[in-house]
């Protein structure tokens, strides 16, 4: 334990969490597993020691300051390892959107793989999706390249855990100039009974050059407890190779969600990751793009609802690293009662990035007074040539508009409603795949309805 | 004799304290199109904006009976619902909200009000194409979000095309004509020919006296300072052309 080292981070450091809390014996250092590579416990150590140094983060640090974390430093952290006898029925999944599509799916109950709720279509040659304990084993030579190799453990103690402790996910790897037709689904069930359970999943996606694929992640609950979701997907679209991604989360109204997405592109790649963030009492997805080659196109596209006392907060950071590179963020949030919405964007154009276009949007629609919205655009621009835009809005409907429609003899609610669904639609319309992108827009329809009539709004 | 389609009495009306309409009184009865012209000022788009229900302005006197309704009493969908017809002067974008959704939704709210079937999908389309046939608009306005970067003048077009939809009994053209290059003002003027009918009535109102070289009122008003100074017929319009407002307020002014 004494030989490992990992950087300190910046700034004062937080207590370490080993020492704040000693009883707490299953945040010792993780030990080798039979099943796993060596390399994979260097990693995990590494990351258990940035974890240890970093410790949570608190409103003090500039990247956290709109949401508080405290509440998660008091669950159990560590996976609950025992085998589950879950007792998920695929009917009880059926529920669940995205749960019918042709491309079949991946299920993880609590963290854990259930290969007898999980169907996969005819995929094309080549093409792998499986558990990534089983990829550990059989497909290592197509994990190590990847794996712990793109979500950066030394400035979030999230993913930093998650590499730590996590036990299973997702693998999918599409080899080189391969195009899979139907998107393929990803899952995670929580059925945790008790209050603070702890899952760490993660994914790694890899798309080799000249190959397309959509992967959709969904975190969904069919329990009520204060559970703990803390996944990290690494997202890999190597040269040309064409990504649609989409994480999709609708937790019970209790438990807390921190989600890593760090996707890297290689030269005219085009990747877009879709965050659709409904539920939880409080979420936070991180994504990290890395523009990593050449005239590569990144779209970030998100939309939060909330309601209640919730909290969805949405971190990026879009780094250029090269030069013509597009990226467009586009994030809207639909704020009721009085949950908050948190965005904070950066965008970072490394020296040399010339001719970057970037673009950021975040538009805030709140339909109480009590919702609150925070923004925080950062532009960090080390290059000359460079188009980059950001803006951002906080606001309640337009007056205007809702005159508009009921000069068409439109009722007050039901213009209301439709304005914002369109709201709502803008971010919708961006997802390309068409049968996602209609059950989406069904089910944000559908939600909004529910939040109005629980909001109880005029 | 034919019952009046909208009877203004003595209407008047302030905003934040400020009287903008001092005593308006006007009677138009069905096959009828009034024009109402006016300088900048006198009250005509607050006119209008009261009429289709705009909230914002506190009614301190006079009545409006339309079709034998208090029409004041009534929120501005149950207006539109009875017929009533706001053409804007700057038509709202309305960004994620399809230019034929949101058509088929007003159409089918006024059809549920007359009691009659709603139109599907399908139905509605095969009936809005023909519309915008008889007004020779592009097709492409029906995908498009509502308003959402169309010009000026396809904006204007776009109001005459609703209404050409909604078929409205009372339809007010606000300042319809402004901003509006020649060839577009031709076919908005096209539109409201086109529409006008022996059961319905229109006001239009204007700044300038073009738009009438295209359509043709049966009565002109002009609105100065908040009331109507000077009613007339269609060579009202010219002679405020010569004239120009000052000299015919002045004249207006001098009896009184």
């Amino acid at each position: 334990m004494n030989n490992i080292t990992a950087t300190k981070p910046n700034g004062a450091r937080a207590q370490r969490v080993t020492e704040l809390n000693p009883i707490r014996t299953e945040l010792a250092l993780p030990e080798r597993n039979a099943n796993e590579p060596a390399w994979l416990l260097s990693a995990r150590k590494a990351g258990f020691m940035c974890f240890d140094e970093l410790g949570f983060p608190t409103l003090q640090s500039e990247d956290w300051r709109f949401t508080n974390v405290a509440p998660i430093a008091k669950m159990t952290l560590a996976p609950v390892s025992k085998p589950a006898r879950h007792g998920v029925t695929e009917k009880a999944l059926s529920q669940f959107p995205f749960t019918a599509l042709a491309g079949g799916q991946l299920v993880f109950v609590n963290g854990q793989f259930a290969p007898e709720l999980s169907s996969l279509a005819q995929l094309p040659e080549g093409v792998k999706v499986m558990n990534l304990a089983a990829a550990l084993a059989t497909e290592p030579a197509l994990v190590e390249p990847h794996l712990c190799r793109h979500a950066s453990t030394d400035t979030n103690a999230f993913t930093a855990l998650n590499t730590a402790f996590f036990q299973d996910g997702a693998f999918v790897h599409v080899p080189a100039g391969q195009a899979v037709a139907e998107p393929i689904h990803l899952l995670f069930v929580s059925t945790a009974k008790d209050h603070g359970a702890t899952a760490h999943p993660r994914n790694l996606i890899v798309a080799e050059s000249d190959s397309r694929v959509t992967v959709i992640e969904s975190y969904v609950s069919l329990c009520d407890t204060a559970y703990f979701t803390n996944s990290v997907t690494e997202l890999v679209a190597a040269d040309n190779a064409v990504v649609e991604h989409l994480k999709f989360q609708d937790e019970n109204q209790q438990a807390f969600h921190i989600a890593t997405v760090a996707a890297h592109g290689g030269r005219a790649s085009n990747v877009v990751t879709h965050s659709i963030a409904l539920g939880a009492k409080l979420s936070r997805t991180n994504i990290y793009a890395t523009l990593a080659g050449e005239g590569l196109e990144c779209i970030l596209n998100g939309l939060y609802l909330t309601r209640g006392e919730q909290l969805a907060d949405h971190y990026m950071i879009v780094d250029h690293a090269q030069p013509q590179g597009a990226s467009h963020e586009y994030f809207n949030g639909i704020l009721a009662d009085k949950s908050k919405g948190v965005f904070h964007g950066r965008i970072l154009v490394r020296p040399g990035a010339q001719k970057t276009d970037a673009k950021q949007t975040n538009k805030n629609l709140l339909l109480s007074d009590d919702a609150t919205a925070d923004t925080k655009p950062q532009l960090e621009i080390y290059a000359d040539d460079v188009k980059c835009t950001h803006g951002a809005t906080i606001g309640q409907l337009n007056d205007e508009s809702i005159f508009y429609l009921r000069a068409r003899a439109i009722p007050r609610e039901k213009a209301r409603r439709m304005l914002i669904h369109a709201f709502a639609g803008e971010i919708i319309d961006r997802v390309r795949c068409a049968t996602v992108r209609q059950e989406l827009d069904r089910l944000v329809w559908d939600r909004l309805e529910q939040n109005q009539q629980i909001a109880g709004n005029p | 004799m034919k019952e009046p389609i909208i009877t203004i009495q003595n209407l008047s009306a302030a905003v934040e304290g400020r009287q903008i309409l001092k005593g308006i009184d006007l009677t138009i009865f069905p096959g009828e199109m009034h024009a109402i012209m006016g300088p900048n000022g006198s009250g005509k788009s607050t006119l209008a904006a009261i009429l289709a229900g705009r909230e914002g302005y506190d009614i301190t006197g006079g009545e409006v009976i339309y079709c034998g309704q208090d029409l004041l009493a009534l929120d501005p969908e149950e207006r539109a619902c009875e017929g009533v017809f706001l053409a804007f002067q700057y038509p709202v974008e309305i960004p994620g909200v399809n230019s034929t959704y949101f058509l088929k939704t007003a159409y089918n709210e006024i059809r549920k009000h007359r009691g009659l079937p709603e139109l599907d999908a399908m139905e509605f389309l095969t009936f809005v194409k023909e519309k915008v046939k008889l007004l020779d608009l592009p097709e492409d306005l029906l995908k498009r979000p509502v308003n959402y970067g169309f010009s000026g003048g396809e904006k204007k077009r776009n109001e005459i095309f609703q209404m050409a939809v909604l078929e409205p009994k009372f339809a007010i053209l606000d300042e319809t004509d402004s901003g509006l290059d020649i060839d577009a003002l031709k076919i908005v003027a096209h539109g409201v020919n086109t529409l006008k009918r022996p059961d319905n009535a229109q006001l239009v109102i204007t700044h300038y006296q073009r738009l009438l070289n295209f359509i043709v009122p049966d009565f002109v008003h002009v609105l100065y300072d908040g009331r109507i100074v000077k009613s007339g017929g269609k060579e009202l319009a010219l002679e405020l052309e010569e004239t120009g407002y000052d000299g015919m307020i002045h004249a207006a002014a001098v009896p009184a």
